[in-house]
């Protein structure tokens, strides 16, 4: 079973893998020791959670659990094997600290969860409603938290059977671990050896598959954050959030024109901005995968909050969407394929696309580093030098700035003529 | 004006060099609120008597509209006539008076061949104020008064400056109050990525609605902006809610020249 789940995870994750290759270039290889420092900062130490302190709390807990608790799963894994019983149970009293710890982070977790569904469900927070927010996503984050919930509660029953059976001094149940939350379920149990050892084994089985079929539930999840917030936070920008890149290849272009003499080294004609994924860079993708859905971003953009369309997040939701679309039309039908769709006005409109003020807000807002702003510049680009679309008043402003080298029409011999107030 | 605003042409051709570039901007050119703040920032660098010069008629725009707006062909021409003209002045140091063009030329020119110190007029304020060149005296006195600033998109977030406004606040002894949204975490006045020159999307609300009944809930007699099209979002909004009687919105520059009687 640990080899068939492994087996099924890498061909899975190897997927996601080939779909964010989808992508085009993108240098994010510069400056490591600051990509490492990024990379501890805001994914293993969640630093930019805490502007939330509520839910950076409760988070804080569930991430440690995962972390924590998953060293038990070595120790079930092991047991399960060779038939042992809690084989690490020689190191005593540390031993003992370890499962009482893992015990407490359990129980943690489990009020996290239920604490998190309360806030989804019935408190009905603003940041987990909107128009992305619908079927699929919705009862995606209600899956993982009550998983997430059966998982710690089988933990936990499993410890609770296991000290009952031990304190019984049944064979191959020898005494070992403490047992600061299971030890007040004992009282719960049954009494019979058979039925305890049934609970002990089946809260086993239950832990250890339900862990495997969490691994490979999470490429289909927002859940999958857990893993590619680590390579997401390396590869991220660390230019000023204003800076926007500088096209290449229209750089080659404008010295042509403005130098006859010029010859570009190579020229690789390709589509200006991006009108679908495969336009994209492989860091806009990987974002997409990495996005879970938390809505930080969309709840501080001032566009969404003024009650336009735009939602950074859906944005994100949108992207991923599309990708997974592609990467199964290519799994059926060939590398090939057109569908006929594409990321622009299949998924996000140009109203969207309009809405932004480039604010970055949503890019300052996001614990992971996401840029949903780096996706909605391309594809204005794509609009606007590939299909001259744009809002009319946007036309007429570049107009002003091709023609006078002002956003507005004055002539440009009046530049200077403030000089001549008070 | 009481004095002369030189030009780079001026200069050159007395074979000077200036210390420092002011680049205006097309808002602070055009628009007559922002050509204020323009003459403001004029004021302090002739008062501290900083030997600097305007490109006057051969500054174009930035590009930073046309590049928010998707047009990078645009803005790359722009951009790259914009360095002829600097690069042939010899520029080393430019002063300007929007966070956008502040952004645009020290981010996005050093890839296309420019590359300067590019310092936003608050940065300057701030280095006058610490040099103790410039002092809040001989003039309107803003002690005790309730001023709150608003941070500039590509000013703050985009940039990390943060303090240099506010410091050139913090001589005026005044009471600064801090929005809700502040910083890190400041909203948008709604005119950033182009918007300035276009209507909003359909919605309920306009962001500089949002942004200044946020503003107002601090109970501010000024409103301190350094941006020229923040400057026009926030008094369009304090317009529209009735208060161009009881608040005041003004740029860093003004309150500055203001507080030194300019």
């Amino acid at each position: 079973m640990v080899i068939a789940g492994s087996a099924l995870f890498a061909h899975n994750a190897r997927k996601v893998i080939r779909n964010i290759k989808l992508g085009k270039a993108a240098n994010r290889s510069d400056r490591p020791q600051e990509r490492w420092m990024t990379m501890l900062k805001v994914a293993f130490g969640q630093t930019k959670m805490a502007v939330r302190p509520v839910p950076f709390l409760l988070h804080l807990v569930v991430y440690l659990g995962f972390v924590i608790i998953n060293l038990e799963v070595l120790e079930i894994v092991i047991d399960g094997v060779f038939g042992t019983h809690r084989i690490f149970a020689d190191l005593g009293g540390f031993y003992s600290f370890l499962i009482g710890s893992f015990e407490l982070l359990a129980a943690g977790v489990w009020l996290a969860c239920a604490i998190f569904l309360i806030r989804r469900n019935l408190l009905k927070l603003k940041r987990f409603s909107g128009v992305e927010m619908k079927s699929w996503p919705k009862s995606d984050a209600n899956y993982i938290l009550i998983t997430e919930i059966l998982l710690m509660s089988a933990f936990l029953l499993m410890n609770a059977a296991d000290a009952k059976l031990q304190a019984l001094g049944v064979a191959h149940y020898q005494q070992a671990g403490a047992f600061p939350v299971s030890g007040l379920l004992q009282g719960l149990l049954p009494d019979s050896i058979d039925t305890l050892i049934f609970m002990e084994r089946f809260c086993w089985w239950f832990h250890i598959v339900g862990i495997f079929g969490f691994l490979n539930y999470l490429p289909y999840s927002k859940h999958f954050h857990i893993m590619l917030a680590f390579p997401n936070t390396y590869f991220s920008n660390l230019k000023p959030k204003g800076e926007f890149t500088n096209m290449d290849s229209v750089t080659n272009e404008v010295k042509a024109m403005l130098d006859p003499s010029f010859v570009p080294a190579e020229t690789a004609p390709g589509k200006f901005g991006a009108k679908d994924i495969q336009d994209l860079t492989w860091v806009n993708l990987l974002n997409a995968y990495t996005c879970t859905e938390c809505g930080r971003c969309t709840s501080v953009c001032p566009a969404n909050m003024t009650g336009k369309l735009l939602s950074p997040r859906k944005i994100m939701m949108d992207t991923r969407d599309r990708m997974e679309e592609v990467g199964k039309n290519i799994d059926k039908h060939g590398a090939d394929h057109q569908d006929g769709k594409s990321l622009l006005d299949d998924y996000i409109t140009r109203e969207e696309i309009w809405a932004c003020t480039s604010c970055n807000a949503c890019t300052e807002a996001c614990p992971v580093n996401i840029d949903p702003l780096g996706i909605i510049v391309e594809l204005r680009r794509y609009a606007v030098m590939e299909e001259s679309v744009a809002p009319a008043s946007i036309n007429a402003m570049l107009g002003n700035v091709e023609n006078n080298g002002a956003p507005w029409k004055y002539s440009p011999a009046d530049r200077f003529n403030w000089a001549e107030g008070n | 004006m009481e004095f002369k605003v030189p030009t780079m042409a001026e200069l050159m051709a007395a074979g000077e060099e200036p210390e420092i570039l002011f680049w205006v901007g097309c808002a602070g050119s055009y628009d007559e609120r922002a050509q204020k703040i323009t003459r403001d920032i004029c004021k302090i660098l002739h008062h501290v008597g900083l030997k600097y010069a305007v490109l006057g008629t051969e500054e174009s725009c930035t590009g930073d509209p046309a590049k928010r707006a998707g047009n990078e062909f645009l803005f790359q021409m722009q951009a790259m006539t914009n360095i002829e003209v600097l690069n042939a002045y010899n520029i080393k140091k430019i002063v300007t008076g929007c966070p956008h063009c502040f952004n645009t030329i020290k981010n996005e020119y050093p890839g296309l061949g420019g590359t300067y110190e590019v310092i936003h007029h608050s940065q300057l304020i701030q280095d006058l104020i610490n040099e103790g060149k410039l002092k809040a005296e001989g003039g309107e006195s803003f002690k005790g008064k309730k001023i709150t600033y608003h941070d500039p998109c590509y000013l703050g977030r985009g940039n990390g400056v943060y303090e240099a406004p506010r410091k050139a606040l913090e001589v005026l002894d005044a009471q600064l109050v801090e929005m809700k949204r502040c910083k890190a975490n400041g909203l948008c006045c709604g005119a950033g990525g182009a918007q300035m020159f276009k209507e909003p999307e359909k919605g309920n609300k306009d962001v500089n609605i949002e942004r200044i009944e946020e503003a107002l809930a601090t109970e501010p007699q000024f409103i301190a902006a350094g941006c020229p099209f923040c400057m026009t979002m926030l008094n369009d909004g304090v317009k529209l809610k009735d208060k161009e009687q009881e608040v005041k919105v003004l740029d860093i520059a003004e309150i500055t020249a203001r507080a030194n009687g300019l």
